[in-house]
């Protein structure tokens, strides 16, 4: 799992049909001091996210999983939102 | 699996129920050295690490719900261990 702060939302009309319904937002990865760590990623919200929010996000194999039926073709989901980082 | 040193942990209220009672922790992955290797990553601790420690990270699903006993968790990272010494040749 990763650090991320969200930087913007994705709109999508045509799209795979077990997709719909669900928020595309853009997740700048970040690390433990909020430095940007690579590029910006497309991630599937679970948690009801706002834009600015920090969040942690999974991917790969384990992102489906934090959706009901864990078989929607996504490879990265917000699973969080973060209230304090104590380092 | 891969080494890391624990910086802290991160506190969250509003979360994936498959996240309900995990302590989140901020990892530093590390080589044998000691010297950091790439970015802070977050890991699920199961042992009970603090800060400073240095500790063993799983990064694959599957084992990681062996380990918390879940299935299928959106959970790819748990902390496994705390490593007393690394004794290199």
């Amino acid at each position: 799992m990763f650090l991320g702060t969200v930087v913007g939302q994705v709109v999508a009309t045509r799209k795979h049909a077990s997709l719909k319904g669900h928020r595309l937002l853009v997740v700048q990865p970040i690390d433990h001091a909020r430095i940007p760590t690579a590029s910006p990623i497309i991630a599937v919200d679970t948690v009801s996210v706002g834009t600015g929010e920090t969040v942690y996000w999974v991917s790969a194999r384990e992102a489906p999983n934090a959706l009901p039926g864990a078989d929607t073709p996504i490879d990265a989901a917000i699973v969080g939102i973060v209230d304090t980082i104590n380092v | 699996m891969i080494i890391a040193r624990v910086l802290g942990n991160v506190v969250s209220t509003i979360k994936h129920p498959a996240y309900g009672g995990t302590k989140l922790m901020s990892v530093q992955p590390i080589r044998p050295n000691g010297e950091n290797l790439g970015s802070s990553t977050l890991a699920v601790d199961t042992i009970g690490a603090g800060a400073g420690e240095t500790v063993l990270v799983l990064r694959q699903g599957a084992a990681s719900a062996q380990v918390l006993g879940i299935d299928f968790p959106p959970i790819r990272s748990v902390i496994v261990g705390i490593v007393d010494s690394i004794d290199r040749c």
